[in-house]
């Protein structure tokens, strides 16, 4: 059949599974706004108040469900508004697949009004980007992009559509998606050498991130755990994979991991890491750590070997792939010295002191958890609310705890928990959030109204930027140099302004109180939840430190 | 981690498009490798380009690039080449001053390093010399009496000796 560019963007979409796309018209992409129009029954789209929310959007969708998101943009600005989110699901390998419209070919390279070169611009933070000259390329360059951002490590992919691309005519085949690239297989003489060294261990330690929830290895993880008796320490990306209850679980490593983990970490012998890539946050100083400890590395991605941390043993596959084909080689083994170890240092670990008068972070996301459904997605912002969260709700599954791990991205919170909220209708989303990342982003409070999307944010107010005043309070002799900026923003009044609901809260009775009436509601509620800015994210331990430089006060 | 920085030569097959070298270039800056030379050709194949890169780096940091490349779309195969056995070679374009009186003895020179004199003028001669770049270097020492007006040097190019081509190295 022949169909314009704009019909086959929209024919490609739906080959691919889409249903739901983020975007912001313009006047580049008219045409498929236009084609958007004729199939809204079957292609949902979200429009956000600003492109940037799009994207993040997008991104907390696939964080949520593991499919790929799509997000569409318009020329110039609309393009290079999606920049920030881009970053942030590439840093965190998010498939998403951006849809940009560009000013029409004859009009390129001559600075034509809202062009820009993007194709260029996001090609250091995507794993690829397009730039379509010819309509009959299209079909072929959509079903490419979204193989590529599936295949092996996933990541966002990037495709301009010139204008009269968006409205050439050309013959359209539907096709099924193309199979996806199959990552290496497992090594049999690698594996052996792991298991070999696994099968040595007298103080294993098993650390995991992002690439168990990617790869969905979860269970072959939990067996190898559980033959082997290895405890189990996780980056921010991967909490959920283990249960809180899961013995093994230890909890978050990392600069604010806790103790127990980061003293387990640097006494075990061996440490074996499965789809992680060592970031600085968790490796605080790469040469320092696990420095007693054989390392044996699980990855899909060969360039994520030996880049920060040296190993000792690298499988290069899919990590459910890996763990399965490793699991028969692996000795049913106890280490209960190790263990009795470890309960020692949890039994001294930090524990932050409850005061019911006033709203102590920790009591706060205890409360929240109490208050909401066992299936509740929570989605942070960046700085010291995302540790909180991190750290003290009680994570259980998967795909539930949605935040920028590695762009640390301030205002990724609210689009997110709306591409969440809009993937599952009917599953609570708790928007965790600071003043400061929440004044990034808070006018998707319109689009939340609009969609009635019930997220339900909870904004821990300090009125300050908590986590770099706390580094000024640690290491800048407490010179808070634009770190108090005296907002006089009312968080309720602006969500009424809005057309949602908030309420403020000074206690733990109040946020109590406050998290039932959030439920009853029927649309997005602001919780503003008024905390001491001289709390602090604890433990810490500094930049490029070690389990020595320990801060617990 | 001691970190021994030598020269590597990497020879990268790409899809001949617009935008290739870009992508290759910028993810050597960002990964903080500096180039020294590059150059990018045709091969018997149209639809394929090849990237000849040296580069300065410790071999830990120089695995973490080539598997960084390897990662691009658009790469088909990168080798680290051995340069032991392999043929590297560089053109060399060299404007010298030269008068009746260094004339002479410029011409002698050029003869030992089998250089093509391809343009004389009355007060300069043009030079043309290709071979390895240690050859290269080696005659513009010789040459380093001589008032240099312009001269400029391709940067390697290079092939593996034999029949066979290298895989991307696997872990």
């Amino acid at each position: 059949m022949i169909l314009n560019g704009s019909q086959i963007l929209t024919q490609v979409l739906m080959e691919q599974g889409v249903d739901t796309i983020f975007g912001y018209p313009g006047g580049a992409v008219l045409n498929i706004y236009d084609a958007l129009y004729a199939v809204r029954d079957k292609l949902n789209h979200v429009m956000t108040a600003h492109e940037q929310g799009a994207a993040h959007a997008a991104d907390g969708y696939v964080r949520a469900t593991g499919k790929t998101g799509v997000v569409l943009a318009t020329s110039g600005p609309g393009a290079t508004n999606l920049i920030t989110g881009l970053a942030t699901a590439y840093m965190d390998s998010v498939p998403v697949v951006a849809i940009t419209g560009n000013v029409g070919t004859d009009l390129i390279g001559r600075d034509s009004f809202q062009e820009v070169y993007i194709a260029g611009i996001a090609m250091p933070i995507t794993k690829h980007t397009f730039a379509v000259q010819r309509v009959e390329d299209l079909a072929g360059i959509l079903r490419r992009a979204f193989q590529i951002a599936q295949s092996g490590r996933k990541g966002p992919v990037l495709v301009d559509i010139p204008k009269d691309v968006t409205a050439a005519t050309t013959e359209f085949e539907p096709a099924a998606p193309l199979p996806l690239e199959q990552p290496r297989k497992p090594k049999q003489d690698k594996l052996e050498e792991a298991a070999a060294i696994i099968n040595a261990a007298q103080r294993p330690m098993l650390f995991f991130g992002g690439g168990v929830v990617a790869g969905e290895a979860g269970d072959e993880l939990r067996h190898l755990i559980e033959k082997a008796d290895i405890p189990a320490t996780y980056t921010l990306m991967a909490a959920g994979v283990l249960g809180c209850d899961e013995p093994m679980n230890l909890g978050l490593l990392g600069m604010h991991g806790n103790c127990t983990t980061n003293y387990a970490v640097d006494n075990a012998d061996v440490l074996i890491a499965v789809g992680t890539r060592f970031s600085d946050r968790v490796a605080l100083n790469p040469a320092r750590f696990a420095k007693r400890a054989k390392i044996v590395q699980i990855d899909i991605d060969p360039s994520e070997i030996n880049k920060n941390v040296l190993v000792d043993c690298a499988i290069v596959c899919d990590v459910q792939e890996g763990l399965h084909a490793l699991l028969p080689m692996i000795e049913p083994a106890k280490h209960e010295q190790w263990h009795e170890q470890i309960r020692q240092w949890q039994a001294k670990d930090y524990k932050p002191a409850d005061d019911p008068g006033i709203l102590k972070p920790h009591q706060v996301m205890q409360a929240i958890y109490e208050a909401v459904e066992e299936d509740t997605i929570y989605v942070t912002d960046v700085g010291q609310h995302q540790l909180w969260a991190a750290q003290y709700v009680r994570h259980t599954h998967p795909r539930s705890f949605l935040t920028s791990g590695g762009l640390g991205t301030m205002g990724f919170g609210y689009g997110a928990a709306l591409g969440a909220q809009t993937a599952f209708p009917g599953r609570r989303v708790i928007h965790i959030t600071g003043d400061g990342s929440f004044h990034m982003n808070l006018q998707e409070g319109c689009t939340a109204v609009s969609y009635n999307l019930p997220v339900i944010t909870v904004i821990m107010n300090n009125t300050v930027l908590g986590m770099v005043r706390q580094w000024q309070t640690a290491f800048y002799g407490k010179r808070y140099s634009s770190t108090d900026p005296h907002r006089k923003t009312d968080f309720v009044k602006l969500a009424e302004a809005f057309g949602a609901k908030g309420r403020r809260c000074h206690n733990l009775a109040e946020f109590r109180e406050a998290m039932e009436w959030a439920k009853a509601q029927d649309g997005p509620v602001w919780l503003d939840c008024m905390i001491d800015k001289d709390e602090k994210v604890l433990p810490m331990i500094p930049a490029g430190g070690t389990v020595n430089d320990l801060i617990i006060d | 981690m001691e970190r021994q920085l030598e020269k590597q030569v990497m020879s990268v097959l790409v899809d001949n498009h617009a935008g290739v070298l870009a992508r290759v270039v910028s993810l050597f800056s960002r990964r903080g490798f500096n180039i020294d030379s590059l150059t990018v050709s045709a091969t018997n194949n149209p639809a394929l380009s090849r990237i000849t890169i040296v580069a300065q780096g410790d071999r830990v940091g120089m695995e973490q690039v080539i598997q960084q490349t390897a990662k691009l779309v658009e790469t088909r195969n990168i080798v680290a080449l051995d340069t032991s056995r392999s043929l590297l070679r560089e053109l060399l374009l060299v404007k010298v001053e030269a008068d009746e009186t260094t004339r002479g003895s410029i011409r002698e020179i050029a003869v030992i390093y089998k250089a093509k004199i391809i343009d004389l003028s009355v007060k300069s001669m043009v030079m043309e010399l290709t071979g390895e770049p240690s050859k290269i270097d080696a005659f513009l020492e010789v040459l380093s009496p001589y008032r240099i007006i312009e001269m400029c040097r391709t940067g390697v190019t290079a092939l593996e000796r034999g029949s066979g081509s290298a895989e991307v190295a696997v872990f």
